[in-house]
């Protein structure tokens, strides 16, 4: 049987990448294993854990859930186009740091991505609105306590920041 | 754990995605947000032979306020979550979609897709049927109007046929003084319900109930409309005892077979609570005046 | 010396490389031609197996290898007994251990069958579906009791029985103690632990470098040092042809550490034959079945107290889940015997224990590691007593509490570390008190509960003690070293699943040798760059690694004053290392650079007096003599929906004693995150087996992990009795939050719904919003 390949054509952290693909390639796989962007991890492949959460045409979004060849002509940020190269970390990053929200770090990319969005969307939450936005993304080592501090700690400084 | 192999096709055009699944029938299906489908996929639990992607086709995504609330089903639950003409037109929707998984997956899922996927615990499924709603269903050579109630036929089952696509959902305007409520009960935000209730009031000028829709997810093989609980209050007061009399009537109608979550007895009794809960919260509303109907009654 | 660092809040090093997606994992191991492996896994929980025929399977494009029990030759045999059973009078232990891949039975529901290896994931689960399969189904054994009523199907037919142990530990006499009772509890517990289910599940890749005899494996493990050991000696290999590499990992909680999983075995066994890298990565689907749980217990146990609550003795007969394999040994339930004892004063102690075969996935320890059933039974026991006594929840504790006078505290039973029980330090009363306070246990008993009540409300509260035996041995060692650069390495054999180790024993570091805690280069789980230890289990890497680390820092800081004195021609008192320098005290402008004075010592002329060691470095071991005991107390203040019974947690307290602090930032993410499991193990987490062995709850969307919005918000609080078991005063707090929570819930909605006035008692774990209704309406209806 002839595998069924897409040429594609995609925009990833700013970068276009064009591949061929074979049509049942998760998106997440396409990401870590063909793109080698490999800060996108995988934790359940059935759409409910979040750790494989990217922005899709700026939506958090379950790559475990699409396919690569649905991604042509679109445009995917992941962990690692949150900072432009260097050493630095985004005021976001940075008050996980500061907060401590993080332990082994498996769930943090699909949790930074997805609040990304959220902060974008929302800059001023209260905890309850931070605690419902980060309930798609599970982790097993923080109890998320810190990372909600850290969550609103970077909401504050960010608000602080706008001119 | 991934996908079996398969053929992809990305439609361009409403015409092509029909022709498309008219040549390959129930081997083929249709990838729309694929929040549902592509899960089963992942665990071999389906393994469609083609896929059609359907996600460019404009055209069946939005909102319109016309003859009826016309619901595109490539319109994504996100869309729903922000429409102003849903807000002030059918706002039991927003009830439910907050509890439909998590943002992520309602940034890709698509009314459309949930209905036609047709989980017996989904929300969409309940509240289209309490709203008597209407699918719109197309083929390459047909176009067929089929209503909620039979349109779901089992459990992840539906009334289309092999080279049918669900193009667009039709909402009646609801009348002057109707109130709506869907409540459910689920272990987490997000997860499926254990039960589930979609309750629509319309009261008369006299204040007596009028017009009483009570549909349920999660307690059956599809969505289920109590019919005698809902009779039981025309005519009557909306009171306390007449909503522990409709959820007595439900909950003796239904046979929940139960699942990991719950067992049929706490569903049905879950039931019962929440149909007196989301009767009294309609009745309320549709004192207040809920929704507005374009027809200004 | 300073202590800038040591018990400080810092923030961690290990952090930048995991917030910007860099820090590698397994799976992001790729190397040139690697190949990927999928395991067929048996359908069935019991079966002969008649044949597995992988013809159809190698024909298929893009497979590369399918390979069966047979195929294995002489590298097939049943795994190691990994931890012997503690040297117990009258013990039995029938020691039975799967192979890498099942031949003539299978026992559960997962049991790798053969093993495919394709050029992607894809293919390789493809073929899955060409093996053919010939299995003669047997009767399951699932349940405990049937498992051992007469007649039943046996798991292992070499045994006359499906017993994997039986243990009697005894002190003092409790048939006397119960004669002299004015009141004896009795009562019947099942408590289910669940599954660790890490957001990373596990994964292997195996390369073998012909050319130089080495093979490398990246494994999930906890124990990389044992996995290299053991692989060694499989494989016909020598230790230092074998390096085994514990990358950043997401998530251990225990089962990481079960050793010789068929997949850490096959793979490297593969990579060899077929001079190929090889990749397994177990997808979410495959870890319920494929890495240890922890399940069930039944206990039936008893009290006898007098008449003021005071504990004359506690009888318990328990039944443990070992699973289809008893590799581990008896860590799980000989934790739940000697836990139950708690921080309470229990003169008279009678404990027998069955661990039993059953055709479900194999039992090992999983954060709190049988603890938690011993707690629960305990806990449960003074509430029904205190209930039946009309003394205060409470008070019924604080009466029996080990007074802080009485350590060291022999319990006298032997413990998993195979030393006596014996509690080293311990300060109980306060922690209760400080629980109290922060929780406001009196205002609300008083005050608050009656008026919430009066309209309608129902609330209840719940308070709890615990115990745990932390920071075993054997040992683990480390290295320090100065660098040329004026970096400093440290190198410890366990691994990191997420703890902070390379932050805090950078902290240990930073302050012996006076550099900066981020000039602190810290390697975990190499064995190539340290090759001696056990790993990171029970709550031990602080304690062990932590204090090995310290030990060989100390020894560092000792070489630098020497060769700094002899450089400055001062003595060294008169020396001081701060900001990676050492100065003399007073005399401003004359400093040397440590990373100076690592090149001198390691010089290119001259000599190095003998009995002497080049550099600036030294490896030192840590092994303590027994485990020290750590404490806490859990309180909680519940809401639950009296018609739908779904739970709300108002307000959650944690008063923990583990010692010497290292960094109290790390310390509370632990604490949070083991509540956060016992929470879901207490009211979210349930495992669903039918009776044929299926499991039916294996995905995400059926095994409810906690989310941000089931976990409260947590207010902690310490206090610290040093441990004198170490240097450093620490006791291990890994596992502490997760190991009290089930019966704080059990006791916080039997107060919230008044239960026991109703004559309901919650006597198992998990509980769930429809279990509460189940038993509600069943004493309603008799």
């Amino acid at each position: 049987m002839d595998i069924d390949q897409h040429r594609i054509s995609t925009a990833v952290n700013g970068a276009r990448h064009t591949k061929t693909v074979e049509s049942r390639l998760l998106l997440s796989d396409f990401i870590r294993h063909e793109l080698l962007l490999a800060g996108t991890h995988v934790g359940c492949e059935h759409g409910v854990c979040g750790a494989c959460t990217i922005l899709f045409d700026g939506l958090p979004t379950r790559s475990c859930l699409m396919f690569a060849v649905q991604a042509d002509g679109h445009e995917i940020v992941t962990v690692e186009g949150l900072t432009s190269g260097g050493d630095g970390l985004n005021p976001l990053q940075q008050a996980m740091h500061e907060k401590h929200g993080l332990q082994c770090g498996y769930c943090t990319p699909g949790i930074l991505m997805t609040m990304t969005a959220f902060l974008d969307a929302n800059p001023s939450p209260d905890e309850a609105a931070v605690r419902e936005a980060l309930s798609g993304n599970l982790c097993r080592c923080t109890g998320y306590q810190h990372i909600v501090d850290a969550v609103l700690l970077a909401a504050e400084r960010m608000r602080g920041a706008r001119p | 754990m991934k996908p079996a192999p398969f053929e992809y096709i990305i439609a361009r055009s409403l015409d092509q995605a029909l022709a498309a699944k008219s040549e390959y029938g129930d081997e083929a299906r249709f990838l729309a947000g694929g929040q549902s489908l592509v899960p089963t996929m992942n665990f071999r639990l389906s393994q469609p032979a083609v896929l059609i992607d359907i996600n460019p086709l404009d055209e069946l995504s939005g909102v319109r306020d016309g003859d009826g609330i016309r619901i595109g089903a490539m319109t994504r639950y996100r869309t729903l979550e922000r429409d102003p003409v849903i807000a002030a037109t059918q706002p039991i929707m927003l009830d439910a979609l907050p509890h439909i998984a998590h943002p992520q997956i309602r940034n890709r899922g698509t009314l459309g897709g949930n209905l036609a996927h047709a989980d017996p615990a989904s929300e969409l499924p309940a509240i289209v049927l309490a709203l008597e709603g209407t699918l719109k269903v197309r083929s390459r050579t047909n176009d067929r109007s089929i209503p909620a109630r039979e349109f779901f036929v089992g459990a992840l089952e539906t009334a289309l046929r092999p080279d049918e696509m669900l193009v667009e959902i039709v909402l009646p305007h609801h009348q002057s003084r109707t109130g709506a409520c869907f409540m459910e009960v689920a272990r987490r935000r997000g997860d499926f319900a254990m039960a589930g209730v979609a309750a629509i009031v319309t009261l008369g000028d006299d204040g007596l109930c009028r017009y009483v829709r009570l549909a349920f997810c999660g307690v059956a093989d599809r969505p289920w409309h109590a019919d005698d609980a809902a009779r039981s209050l025309i005519g009557i007061a909306a009171t306390e005892s007449a909503f522990t009399q409709a959820a007595e009537l439900a909950m003796g109608a239904m046979d929940p077979s139960g699942n990991v979550h719950a067992s049929g007895g706490y569903q049905r009794h879950l039931a019962g609570v929440l149909t007196r809960r989301a009767l009294a919260v309609a009745v309320t509303r549709a004192q207040q005046g809920h929704s507005r109907s374009s027809r200004g009654h | 010396m300073t202590t800038r660092y040591f018990g400080a809040p810092i923030p961690r090093n290990e952090d930048q490389r995991l917030l910007t997606g860099r820090a590698l994992f397994v799976d992001d191991v790729e190397l040139p031609g690697m190949l990927h492996a999928a395991l067929l896994r048996s359908p069935v929980a019991h079966a002969r197996i008649r044949k597995v025929d992988v013809s159809a399977a190698l024909q298929r494009n893009g497979v590369v290898a399918a390979y069966t029990a047979n195929d294995l030759g002489a590298f097939w045999q049943p795994g190691p007994l990994l931890v012997p059973p503690p040297p117990i009078d009258g013990i039995t232990f029938n020691l039975r251990t799967n192979a890498p891949l099942a031949k003539d039975k299978v026992r559960y529901v997962g049991e790798p069958l053969a093993i495919v290896i394709a050029t992607s994931r894809y293919i390789a689960e493809d073929a899955l579906a060409d093996i053919a399969v010939d299995l003669d189904e047997l009767p399951a054994v699932v349940d405990l009791e049937r498992a051992l009523a007469g007649g039943a199907s046996l798991v292992h037919d070499d045994l006359p029985s499906n017993i994997s142990a039986y243990v009697r530990q005894t002190k003092g006499d409790y048939a006397a103690a119960a004669r002299r009772a004015d009141r004896i509890v009795r009562r019947r517990f099942h408590y289910e632990h669940g599954i660790s289910s890490p957001m990373e599940t596990r994964g292997v890749v195996a390369q073998w470098d012909e050319r130089s005899d080495q093979l490398t494996m990246w494994d999930t493990t906890q124990a990389p040092v044992f996995v290299r050991n053991g692989l060694a000696a499989m494989l016909n290999l020598s230790e230092r042809q074998v390096r085994v590499i514990a990358p950043f990992v997401g998530g251990g909680f225990g089962p990481k550490i079960m050793m010789f999983y068929p997949e850490e075995l096959l793979l490297p066994w593969a990579a060899m034959k077929l001079r190929r890298p090889v990749k397994w990565i177990e997808d979410r689907l495959e870890h319920f079945v494929a890495t240890t749980h922890e399940r069930g217990q039944i206990h039936d146990a008893e009290i006898a107290l007098t008449n003021d609550g005071r504990i004359l003795g506690v009888k318990d007969v328990f039944l443990h889940d070992t699973g289809a394999y008893d590799p581990y040994g008896l860590t799980v339930p000989i934790n739940s015997q000697c836990t139950l004892l708690g921080p309470y004063v229990v003169p008279a102690y009678d404990s027998t224990f069955t661990a039993v075969f059953t055709n479900l996935p194999i039992v090992t320890p999983y954060r709190g590691a049988g603890r938690q059933h011993g707690v629960f039974v305990m806990e449960r026991l003074l509430d029904i007593a205190a209930h039946e006594l009309r003394i205060d929840r409470a008070e019924i504790r604080r009466r029996n509490l080990i007074p802080a006078s009485a350590f060291p505290y022999d319990n006298k039973i032997i413990y998993q570390d195979f030393a006596p029980l014996s509690y080293d330090s311990g300060n109980y009363e306060p922690i209760l008190d400080k629980a109290l306070e922060a929780i406001g246990y009196r205002h609300f008993i008083e005050d608050e509960q009656p008026k919430l009540r009066a309209a309608g409300r129902n609330v209840g509260i719940g308070i709890v003690n615990y115990v745990e035996g932390t920071g075993i041995g054997p040992y683990e060692g480390a290295r320090v070293q100065v660098q040329a650069n004026g970096r400093v390495s440290v190198a410890t054999g366990i691994g990191t699943q997420g703890q902070g180790h390379f932050t805090v024993f950078a902290q240990i570091v930073a302050d012996q040798v006076g550099v900066d805690v981020k000039d602190v280069d810290v390697v975990t789980g190499d064995t190539d760059r340290f090759h001696w230890g056990a790993g990171t289990f029970a709550s031990r890497g602080a304690v062990v690694a932590g204090n090995a680390v310290s030990e060989a820092a100390k020894v560092v800081r000792q070489k630098i004053l020497k060769l700094a004195s002899e450089y400055f021609e001062c003595a060294e008192e008169d020396l001081v290392l701060e900001a990676g320098h050492v100065s003399i005290v007073g005399v401003p402008g004359r400093a040397v650079r440590l990373g100076e004075l690592a090149m001198k010592a390691n010089p290119m002329r001259g000599a190095v007096k003998p009995g002497t060691e080049p550099g600036l470095e030294s490896t030192q071991y840590f092994g303590p003599p027994g485990g020290t005991t750590a404490s806490g107390v859990h309180a909680m203040i519940v809401e639950v929906d009296p018609d739908t019974f779904m739970l709300e947690i108002k307000k959650y307290v944690v008063v923990h004693d583990c010692g010497t602090v290292i960094n109290p930032l790390i310390l509370a993410g632990q604490i949070h995150g083991g509540v956060a499991q016992g929470i879901g193990n207490a009211f979210f987490e349930k495992l669903i087996f039918d009776d044929t062995g299926q499991i039916l709850t294996a995905s995400l969307a059926d095994y409810l992990l906690p989310t941000s919005l089931d976990v409260p918000r947590m207010e902690l609080d310490h206090i610290a009795t040093l441990s004198p078991l170490n240097p450093l005063g620490i006791k291990g707090a890994g596992e502490a939050g997760a190991i009290p929570v089930g019966p704080l819930f059990a006791q916080a909605i039997e107060d919230a719904l008044e239960l026991p006035r109703k004559g309901i008692e919650l006597l198992e774990i998990p509980l769930s919003p429809g279990r509460l209704w189940e038993l509600a309406a069943m004493a309603a209806g008799s």
